[in-house]
């Protein structure tokens, strides 16, 4: 795939200040705060109802902030929701690609709605198509593991600044979860900044600087090794049993 | 030493010209925690649904018990307990409720099941007059378990009972599965997650409806063809790069922290490997690089086994 040339980064890609997001008595994020910088593969860790989905869904703009604010790509969630939907990509498992549509549909599709022309998704289908080794079919026939592919290139099609990744390797063979991560590599090199969660502990130790997240509260943030020798464990996945489960 | 409580022989199942099973071969004995491990479209749910009754082999043959799965569907389906994927729980009933209608269905009441229930369902009593739709997904995991247990069936069949479920829930769920194996039951799991295969007495690695080698956990690794090394240093994204135009590479891949490299010398020692590849890492200017010969894991097993993943011919 061609570089897509980008404006320099003039601030963190992210920032968080103070984020709080209350359902009733019930306060699920709890007073976050964290930046990620331009170009930086950052992982969200956390149990299942630590909160992680409730932060992702206010960073994309589609549930708002009790308290706090934060910024996507410079542009506030609350008061530029319609420009951050713009500027950042999204995926996950459960979201992707339509079934009953073939590749090259599904990237007009997308290409549409993100307002590029015919020609820009001309180019960009055949270069995404050669790069990942597709053929034009339809989506519903491709294995998980090249839909998952797939769908990662569709959520960069318009070139975010930000791209958010929910948990896009669930149930992918290891092979294919591998590629994908060099996928995500690629596109961090190139200045996308990637927002990923997993449940797979060995993916945590891919990412720059991953943070925790425990009832609403972030436990720990820093890079792997960082995190590893401050609290004396072996593995993310040591860390992450401790900080989710205190004895 | 009696019959294996499963015993599966050659089964295939078409779906159109999808190949879901192929030629799957294995037996379960009687108080085993056996695990199918493979991706998604393996054809784990398929063999789940054949040994449960609810889809019908086109080859080969399959005993429960000693029961025939096309002929004596009655009597294997009072015995198993199945927790299908996505928990089937019926989302507008309550916690207690559901267990109700899983224990009447059976022609039993909670109460007579309860003591085998009991250390999962006791986490989930507190809220017993929630709707199962409100609960979390730890909570909907232990809820199922419950009502694929309440009946007391001899053989319990649990298809990725952790997918979606976070790392410490994950484990403490296989804690439970334990402590089921230790009062004498026979469970077949399945599970996307390779580190998982750790827990059982023996693991089937599948990929594209086949097995491709049955094993305990701690021998699989032990048949790994090739020498396999370890490399930790910064810039992985750019070590990797170059460890895959090292001469004589033969797989490199990201596990962690470190990088595998294998090497297509069979025969090779791993420490001439780790030794050669230092060297080259250090003609190609990468300092502060550490490599070391390892012992191959499940995943490094598993992706040597499985043949290349392609797109379906249309």
């Amino acid at each position: 795939m061609t570089a897509p040339a980008r404006s320099p980064a003039t601030g963190p890609a992210i920032s968080v200040n103070n984020l709080t997001r209350r359902f009733g008595s019930f306060t699920a994020v709890d007073n976050i705060s964290f930046e990620v910088a331009p170009g930086e593969v950052f992982g969200f860790l956390g149990a299942n109802g630590a909160g992680k989905t409730t932060a992702i869904k206010m960073l994309i703009g589609l549930l708002a902030p009790t308290s706090g604010e934060a910024r996507v790509a410079g542009l506030d969630i609350v008061k530029q929701t319609e420009d951050v939907r713009r500027r950042i990509g999204y995926m996950s498992q459960r979201f992707s690609l339509y079934e009953d549509l073939t590749v090259l549909e599904n990237i007009a599709l997308y290409g549409g709605i993100y307002g590029l022309t015919n020609d820009e998704i001309r180019k960009r289908s055949s270069t995404m198509l050669q790069s990942l080794g597709l053929t034009d079919d339809l989506v519903g026939r491709l294995p998980l593991g090249w839909k998952q592919k797939l769908a990662f290139s569709v959520a960069l099609l318009h070139e975010p600044a930000v791209v958010f990744l929910d948990e896009p390797t669930g149930g992918v063979d290891p092979i294919t979860r591998r590629q994908f991560w060099e996928l995500i590599y690629a596109a961090a090199q190139r200045g996308t900044t990637v927002f990923v969660t997993t449940h797979y502990m060995d993916e945590a130790e891919y990412c720059d600087r991953i943070s925790i997240m425990v009832d609403g509260h972030i436990a720990a943030i820093g890079t792997p090794r960082e995190l590893k020798q401050k609290w004396s464990v072996l593995s993310i996945d040591e860390l992450f049993v401790r900080l989710a489960r205190p004895t | 030493m009696s019959q294996p409580d499963v015993i599966v022989e050659n089964l295939g199942k078409r779906f159109g010209k999808t190949e879901a099973l192929s030629g799957v071969t294995f037996s379960v004995s009687h108080g085993e925690l056996f695990g199918l491990v493979g991706p998604d479209g393996a054809g784990k749910t398929t063999l789940f649904r054949i040994l449960t009754t609810l889809s019908i082999p086109d080859t080969g043959t399959a005993t429960v018990l000693g029961l025939d799965v096309v002929r004596d569907l009655w009597a294997i389906r009072s015995r198993v307990g199945y927790m299908p994927g996505r928990f089937s729980l019926y989302g507008d009933l309550t916690v207690k409720e559901n267990l109700s209608f899983f224990a009447s269905v059976f022609g039993t009441t909670i109460e007579k099941g309860y003591d085998l229930i009991a250390p999962i369902y006791r986490q989930i009593e507190p809220f017993a007059s929630r709707r199962a739709d409100a609960l979390s997904g730890g909570m909907k995991q232990k809820l199922a378990l419950s009502c694929a247990l309440v009946h007391r069936p001899d053989i319990l069949f649990l298809d990725e009972p952790t997918t979606g479920v976070d790392a410490v829930s994950r484990r403490e769920f296989w804690d439970q599965l334990q402590t089921l194996r230790a009062s004498g039951l026979t469970i077949v799991v399945s599970t996307p997650y390779m580190d998982e295969a750790m827990r059982c007495d023996r693991v089937a690695l599948m990929q594209g409806g086949r097995i491709l080698e049955i094993d305990p956990p701690a021998e699989i690794g032990t048949r790994y063809p090739l020498p396999i090394v370890s490399v930790v240093g910064a810039e992985r994204y750019k070590l990797l790069l170059a460890l895959r135009e090292a001469p004589h590479a033969h797989s490199v891949y990201p596990f962690g922290a470190e990088l595998h490299f294998t090497d297509d010398r069979a025969n090779l020692d791993p420490s001439t490997v780790a030794a050669e590849l230092r060297e080259y890492l250090i003609s190609k200017n990468f300092s502060d690089i550490e490599v070391k010969p390892i012992e191959a894991g499940i995943e490094d097993s598993f992706m040597e086994l499985m043949p290349p993943p392609v797109q379906r011919a249309s």
